[in-house]
């Protein structure tokens, strides 16, 4: 199980200095645990393009940034991820909330956000992870550690 | 004096300083003609819109650097939120937007904006408080100092006469190339 303060505990553990978000009504929760952190520094942007520039533009001075969005911005930001993992080739690394995904395993949705979010970032070729609610910080911790020490891109999609 | 995208750049590289300067576009062909400095990031390939984000997180991991981006209407249009981000997080980021009304290595086709969108009157409902509007190239040249002075975010509006016939230019060196030289001088 996720939460605001065990996520903040985690980021700080791993040493991230950034994150770069657009909440949704899942992630948003941990607002007030992110905003209280003074070693983690909040950015707010516009769309999540933007989110994975900024974090670009960080990464390049030398900073630690996470991108914290939901997987309808994940669509929206398709030439952003395209760009900064495949173009500059930066280890950007993604924590997106998977709306609806829960109520699609039951079958009780129409939406159709977990069609597709998985697929996308397989043709984005980020490599990624799906956590359900049996996953911890400390497993979003090591999923951050694997993607650094590989020097690669990495995503966790948190099942909501 | 009506100006042309080089006269522009031309005035910028005598006040760029030891800044970062992003280059997008048509500029990416002209800027060298002008600077070779490590600290230059040809953006292409890019992500569309998005050099005035790239310089926000790149001002906010090097406080004490700045960052000019350059810009061009079309692009500025893709990503008029940007204006909102860079206002809510007060950096050195001074963004140059060069318009001249057309995408110029399209075909010169006119973008949604010409003639009729005031980028300064974005810029500041945006929340951005130091906004310039250029239009000929003796008022840039006498005020770049003044503008490319002091706190960001600084919006700088340069009216430019459009080129046609153009194509995409190429960047100076490989991307690889240029971020491994960015990081050894922001390192330095």
């Amino acid at each position: 199980m996720l939460d605001g303060p065990s996520v903040v505990a985690a980021l700080k553990e791993c040493g991230v200095t950034h994150v770069v978000w657009i909440p949704d009504s899942e992630i948003g929760t941990w607002e007030p645990a992110l905003r209280a952190e003074p070693l983690l520094s909040l950015i707010r942007v516009c769309r999540e393009g933007e989110a994975i520039a900024v974090a670009a533009g960080l990464m390049l001075g030398g900073k630690k940034p996470v991108v914290l969005i939901q997987c309808t911005g994940l669509f929206e930001a398709g030439d952003s991820l395209r760009n900064v993992v495949h173009d500059l080739k930066l280890p950007l690394f993604l924590i997106v909330g998977l709306r609806g995904y829960l109520a699609h395993k039951k079958g009780s949705t129409f939406d159709t956000c977990p069609v597709f979010a998985e697929p996308i970032l397989q043709t984005w070729k980020v490599p990624y992870l799906l956590f359900d609610k049996d996953k911890t910080a400390p497993d979003l911790a090591a999923e951050y550690r694997k993607a650094q020490t590989e020097k690669r891109a990495g995503a966790v999609f948190i099942a909501e | 004096m009506p100006m042309t995208l080089r006269d522009a750049l031309e005035i910028l590289a005598t006040h760029r300083g030891e800044r970062v300067v992003i280059t997008t576009m048509a500029s990416v062909g002209i800027w060298p003609s002008f600077s070779d400095s490590p600290l230059d990031l040809a953006y292409i390939p890019s992500a569309m819109g998005q050099a005035p984000t790239l310089g926000l997180g790149l001002a906010l991991a090097q406080p004490e650097r700045g960052v000019i981006v350059v810009n061009g209407d079309g692009s500025m249009l893709m990503n008029l939120g940007s204006l909102v981000t860079l206002a809510n997080h007060p950096a050195n980021v001074y963004l140059l937007i060069a318009d001249n009304g057309i995408y110029e290595v399209t075909g010169g086709q006119p973008t949604a904006g010409a003639g009729h969108t005031d980028f300064a009157a974005l810029a500041r409902g945006a929340g951005i408080r130091r906004v310039y509007r250029f239009d000929e190239l003796t008022a840039w040249k006498n005020s770049a100092g003044e503008a490319l002075t002091g706190p960001g975010p600084v919006v700088i509006w340069l009216k430019v006469e459009a080129r046609y016939g153009q194509k995409t230019p190429l960047p100076p060196r490989p991307m690889g190339e240029q971020l491994a030289r960015l990081r050894a001088a922001l390192a330095s």
